[in-house]
Formats: structure tokens, sequence, C-alpha cells
């Protein structure tokens, strides 16, 4: 290839495909380099999509994209050995528009790279980045097996361990920063799946698990439900795994077993296992000459506890890329300071602002109590309102005695955590 | 729904290079007392035998967590080459 592009994308996932896909009905000339055998074939995630980033560019994609099922129902579970408290909320107004999808990103991400190619982008997958390609100390292309292809400008769109922004001299990898998903796909008859879940016909249940499934390491547990299948998986702080010299294995393996969750993946067959590190607050500088840096590989994820962003903010990251080539080629400069443009981009749009809004929710859920502490005493504040064994006692009263001794804590949690979240 | 690690990896489809992809200066291994490899790798790639430390590189399933999970350093982390690894049917 001798030809020189607009911009080339490294990495085929949602990020990459946006940027590629906006630059490509821009009329520009973008190449997407994917390290795998097809896009998506090493991209994972717990499985649910926010539809909102997508849906500003594709109105109504979910009509011609691989969706699994679309998200109506929200359930959060603090676990405990033998008990469980969840709060189950459904809301038929995520249905219009739709608020999330379940999708396996073997699928999805295959399609979205299709509809950049469609739209004129060239991808070429099996070919692995080696380095970049520097000109006056500028990033001016890439080099893979030895060839070197130039660009305008490259974006980074290479997840979370973006080896591309490392190599810029962008991003520095801590391990404090990291979480570590694993996941298992458990094929289930459709009819099960809905029964289970108590779901309508192709809609969809996203449940969170928050206490004993992580060992008392922060993090938590999932379950999404797909079409005939479950992605069912746990996130932990890495730092805390080591810390507690826990296999990280095993905490999925016991996950499985726990009673509330073994009941819901019963008769399963695991078809599939997989695992990932999140930037949870790995964040990468976004720019430099010759180069932006989108999605994960930025770090541009957002927990809040209760929702997990990572791919709407990677497809926002990329179609804001694609604006900032457009402002850079009208100037013909792609200098630093001419591609800050993006950054103002991603701050007058939700990416940055909800970064902005959740900086101090990662601290927050680094709280053990969260995960030991709470979830206990709520299942033995509920066993005592239930269970009649002899003498009762008022509500109130158990409230009272259930929390005692950390009250103090409790209400000082909640408070952070109303600020935090 | 109790399988093994080993079973689990038997569960993913890969394309084996010849290559290393992660290469382990395992000579730093025996001064670390920590030893974070053997539980941080959720596909239990680095393993303790007589004392050493062992790393496996068929099987990884490209996570990433050696590229800094590794308290002394000594994990040389990329990717494999292109087209070769992890290809997940699912994701």
């Amino acid at each position: 290839m001798t030809e020189k592009f607009d911009a080339i994308i490294v990495g085929a996932g949602p990020g990459g495909s946006a940027a590629a896909y906006s630059l490509a009905k821009m009329g520009f000339n973008a190449l997407i380099v994917e390290r795998g055998k097809y896009p998506g074939a090493k991209n994972v995630m717990g499985g649910r999509m926010y539809a909102h980033a997508l849906n500003r560019f594709m109105p109504g994609f979910w009509k011609e994209a691989p969706i699994e099922r679309m998200v109506t129902r929200e359930k959060l579970t603090f676990l405990c050995n033998e008990a469980s408290v969840s709060l189950d909320f459904q809301d038929g107004e995520f249905r219009e528009p739709p608020n999330s999808f379940t999708i396996l990103r073997a699928n999805f991400d295959q399609w979205f790279a299709n509809k950049a190619v469609e739209a004129g982008a060239t991808l070429v997958p099996n070919i692995r980045v080696d380095d970049l390609l520097w000109r006056e100390k500028k990033v001016a292309g890439i080099i893979a097996g030895g060839d070197k292809i130039e660009a305008n400008v490259v974006i980074a769109a290479d997840g979370g361990v973006s080896l591309m922004a490392e190599k810029a001299g962008l991003k520095k990898f801590e391990v404090k920063q990291f979480a570590l998903g694993m996941k298992e796909i458990i094929e289930l008859p459709e009819k099960t799946i809905e029964d289970r879940f108590n779901l309508a016909h192709e809609e969809g249940a996203a449940q969170l698990f928050i206490g004993q499934c992580t060992k008392e390491i922060p993090g938590g547990g999932f379950i999404y439900t797909n079409k005939t299948s479950l992605s069912v998986g746990i996130v932990v702080y890495i730092d805390r795994l080591i810390e507690k010299k826990i296999d990280s294995h095993e905490i999925i393996r016991e996950f499985n077993e726990n009673p509330v969750v073994s009941k819901l993946i019963e008769g399963g067959k695991i078809l599939e296992y997989s695992a990932h590190v999140i930037p949870e607050t790995s964040r990468s500088r976004l720019f430099t000459d010759g180069m932006l840096v989108v999605g994960d590989a930025g770090g541009l994820v957002v927990n809040s506890g209760i929702t997990l962003r990572g791919m709407d903010m990677a497809i926002a990251s990329g179609a804001a890329a694609a604006e900032a080539v457009k402002n850079a080629m009208g100037k013909n400069d792609f200098s630093k300071e001419c591609l800050s443009y993006y950054e103002d981009l991603l701050r007058k749009d939700f990416v940055l602002k909800d970064i902005a809004t959740f900086n101090k929710a990662p601290e927050f859920l680094q709280n053990d109590r969260l995960y030991t502490l709470y979830p206990e005493i709520a299942c033995r504040l509920f066993h005592k309102l239930w269970a009649v064994d002899g003498a009762k006692k008022r509500a109130f009263d158990e409230l009272l005695e259930g929390t005692k001794g950390n009250r103090t804590n409790m209400i000082l949690d909640l408070l952070k955590g109303l600020r935090a979240l | 729904m109790n399988i093994s690690i080993e079973e689990r990896l038997g569960l993913v489809s890969f394309e084996v290079d010849k290559e290393r992809h992660i290469k382990v200066d395992t000579s730093l291994c025996s001064e670390c007392d920590e030893k974070t490899c053997l539980y941080f790798c959720p596909a239990k790639r680095f393993t303790l035998e007589d004392g050493k430390i062992k790393h496996d590189y068929e099987g990884c399933i490209e996570c990433g967590s050696c590229k800094f999970a590794c308290p002394k350093g000594v994990v040389d982390f990329n990717y494999p080459r292109g087209g070769y690894g992890v290809y997940y049917k699912y994701g």
C-alpha cells in the first residue's frame, strides 16, 4: 500500500467503526486495521449497549443490527450466602426509544464494521499494528508487518490496553486503574429465559449482583439475557484481587454455584468463556500531533455502580474524532493544537460531561462495606421482618438493632454515595 | 456448572501462533514474594513448578492484565500477530 490515507483507524470495535463510518460518509479515505480474524474476534464486554449514541447517527439501527434483546427490566440484587434482596424495576418507556440492548460482540462488531465498509471505508483484518510511524516527532501513520502506511491522522481505537496510546506517550498503565471482567455465555432455550426472567417475547433483563459473589473484593456480578443464551460474569478490581490472593477464575466458578445464581442458569450449557480488563480510571491523553484516541483506549468509560458504559462512549467519541479530522482536513493542519478540537467536542457532548459527573464514583465503589457489611445487614433485616419464629419486634426496632454500631458509617456512606452516584 | 479452568479454555477458539506474544523474564520471579500472576490471570497461564514461575502463552485469552499487574514488571506484553490468538464466536 503506497497510498496515503486521510485517517487510519487502529481497531474495528465500536469506536473505530463509528469513526470510519462517519469519515467515509463525509467522503474521506479511511482505513480500519484489525488484528483479529474478523471485527469482534477479540472484543469482550458484559453484554449491554445503551442505544442513544448509535441512534443519533443511525436512527432505528436495531431494525437491522444483530441485537439480542431490548432491555426493559433492570434488577439489582444484594447477595448473601443463603439470602438475597433485590430491587426489580421494569419500565415500558425503555421501549420507546429503546434504552439499551443486549448484544454479542462477535456479531455486532462485524455488522458495524461492515456498515463502515458499505459507507466507503477500507477494512483490513488479520493485521497487527506493530508501531506508529513518526515524521518530525509527529505521528504520520502506522507500521504493520514491516509495511509503512501513511495517514494525516491515526485514530487509536485499540481498546483498554491501548499500545498505540502508550507508544504515543499518551498513556501509562497502573494496576489500580483497572478492573478484570470474566464472562461465560450460557446457552438456554428462549422460552426458559423468558420464563425465568419474567420477560415478554424478545424483551430482555439486566441483573447486577453486589455482595457475597466477589469474595469481599470491590466489584460485582452480572447476568444479561440474550435470545438463546445468558451472559454471566464477574467484574473485580485487580489490585484488590491480588491483595486478597484469590484466583480470579475461582470467583466466576463460585458465582455459578451461588444458590440464587445457580437457579437462573440451571440446565444451561457453557458455550464460551472470555475475559478482559476494563480501564475503570485509566485515562489517556486524547490527542497529540497526528493522532486521536477514542473509546476504551482513551479510558472513556463510566461506572456509576448501576450503569456500566463503554460502547456508547466509544461510538460518540469515534464520531467526534471523525468531526475533528474533518475540521483538520479543512485547515490542512494536523497539529495537536488543531486536533484539540476533538476534546472540545467531547466536552460539549455527553462523553466528558458524564465522566466528570461520575468522577467520584470509582472511589466510592472501592468501599469494602458495600460488598460485605451492607448486603449482610439488608439480608438479615429482611430475614427478621419475614421470619416468624417466636416473639416479633416492630420493623423499626429491627432496623435499629440491625444497624447498631454501623449507623454513623452508614449515614456517611449514604451521603457519599448520593454525591458520587 | 462447576468446570475447571482447563475445561473453560477448551470452549474458547484459538489460532495458535508459533511465535510467543508475551515474553516473561522469569529470572526475577524467584525474588518476587507476591507472585500476583498466580491470581490475576483469568486463564491461569502462570503456574508455579518446583518453585519456578512458568508462563504458557498458548491458551492466553488476551485480557491484558499481565501488561500491568506483575509487580516486578518482567512481562513484555504484546498482542499475537495478526489473525492469531483467541477468536471469540460470541464475545
